[in-house]
């Protein structure tokens, strides 16, 4: 008998469907949190790598003069471009965006970092800053998607 | 310490004397004098590059800049306006082949240009003098694409780059600097998470128990302590480069600073 248990081992690993890495995952109940794991960055490679485009003044300025035409020259989804036209930050990171990388879309737009995390929570800026000058949102009711309300 | 971008604009901006920055510069008072006294010839800085120097096309998990001297990177607003970071390429050179030879694969780079990430800590601590007063490692350490390195990994990193700097030739006076965190979370609809108990625990776990800091999981950072506090595994290696026992010479806490948890502590060897 060949000893089998390598293999035993080997599928009881979790496959999540599309996914090439065998993981727990165990991170994906967090709310509001999308961890920038291999398949995030497998997804949004080229979603992040146009955003890097936009760290240069003359790609700034061809990608707000025609946004459509630049993104067109990256090889992403429609998802991912409609998403960048929209400026739907939450629904780019769910895409495979990471939030560093989205940053230089804030700038680009004449938006500080506070702006954008403030559009990602939906809070107006004013409220958003009131809730950090008053200690930050709490993690009471935030560690969980169950207590969350679904995050 | 943390390196909040915000930080590094207030100072250039020379917005630190409004109600909203004043609190946080006031206790960098007490470390700006203390390195006065104490300044040394070379900074080991531990930091992540920020989608700058390093985009998807290179992802080093642990990477030492060897390289003469650092630009200040135009991050997407202009570049800060503070000096170029000068570096110290014989002893980087050196650090790097011990801990190589020592069990940690780093990857070696140049003259990478450097962000927030690094400038802010040079800022905290010595204001905006002409040209900064020390030469710098950048020791950068990937904690954007999931997973960053272990707690534990990052502590005995501390503790090679220690007997790298020990058996150096030349005789240097050297710190290590650990930055990021502390809680924060930048991303999504639970950004603006702060956790002061966890910092509170983190900052205290740094003086007495290094080593149960360093068996913390990466989720429990990521779900106690915000998803972009995971940084704070940066700082293990500072500590691991101390001696078993320190004596905390200052701590300084403040919320908010802009989205973030600002912490900042400093440790001298011995009881």
């Amino acid at each position: 008998m060949p000893d089998s248990r390598i293999f035993r081992v080997a599928s009881d690993m979790h496959y999540s469907a599309g996914s090439l890495m065998p993981s727990d995952k165990s991170y994906s109940d967090i709310p509001g949190t999308i961890v920038f794991d291999s398949d995030m960055a497998r997804r949004g490679f080229h979603a992040n790598q146009f955003c890097m485009s936009l760290m240069r003044p003359e790609n700034r300025e061809r990608f707000l003069a025609d946004e459509s035409t630049y993104l067109d020259e990256w090889p992403m989804s429609a998802a991912q471009k409609d998403a960048f036209l929209r400026r739907d930050y939450n629904a780019l990171l769910g895409l495979g965006a990471n939030v560093y990388y989205l940053s230089k879309l804030f700038f680009t737009d004449g938006q500080s970092f506070e702006q954008g995390a403030a559009a990602m929570t939906g809070m107006p800026r004013e409220a958003y800053r009131a809730m950090m000058l008053a200690g930050g949102r709490p993690l009471a009711g935030n560690r969980y998607r169950e207590e969350s309300g679904g995050g | 310490m943390s390196h909040v971008p915000a930080v590094g604009a207030a100072s250039d901006l020379g917005n630190t004397g409004d109600d909203y920055w004043k609190p946080l510069f006031a206790g960098f008072e007490v470390s700006r004098k203390w390195i006065a006294e104490r300044c040394p010839d070379v900074v080991v800085l531990v930091y992540n590059d920020h989608a700058t120097a390093f985009d998807l096309n290179l992802v080093p998990t642990f990477a030492i800049a060897c390289g003469e001297e650092f630009e200040i990177a135009d991050e997407g607003w202009g570049r800060r306006p503070v000096p170029n970071v000068r570096g110290a390429p014989d002893l980087a050179w050196h650090v790097r082949q011990a801990v190589i030879e020592d069990g940690f694969d780093l990857t070696s780079v140049g003259n990478v240009p450097v962000d927030h990430g690094l400038t802010v800590p040079l800022t905290v601590m010595f204001d905006r003098p002409d040209a900064w007063p020390v030469r710098v490692v950048p020791l950068a350490v990937n904690v954007i694409v999931y997973p960053p390195p272990s707690g534990q990994r990052c502590y005995a990193l501390g503790k090679a780059i220690r007997r790298a700097v020990e058996s150096f030739d030349e005789d240097l006076d050297v710190q290590v600097w650990g930055t990021g965190g502390m809680s924060h979370q930048l991303q999504g609809p639970r950004a603006g998470l702060i956790n002061s108990e966890f910092d509170a625990r983190f900052l205290d776990g740094m003086v007495h128990d290094p080593e149960g800091l360093a068996r913390i999981p990466h989720i429990e950072y990521m779900r106690d302590a915000g998803s972009e506090g995971i940084e704070l595994v940066m700082w293990l290696v500072m500590r691991g480069a101390l001696d078993a026992r320190v004596r905390e010479v200052h701590r300084h806490y403040h919320v908010p600073a802009s989205n973030t948890a600002f912490g900042h502590l400093i440790l001298e060897n011995g009881p």
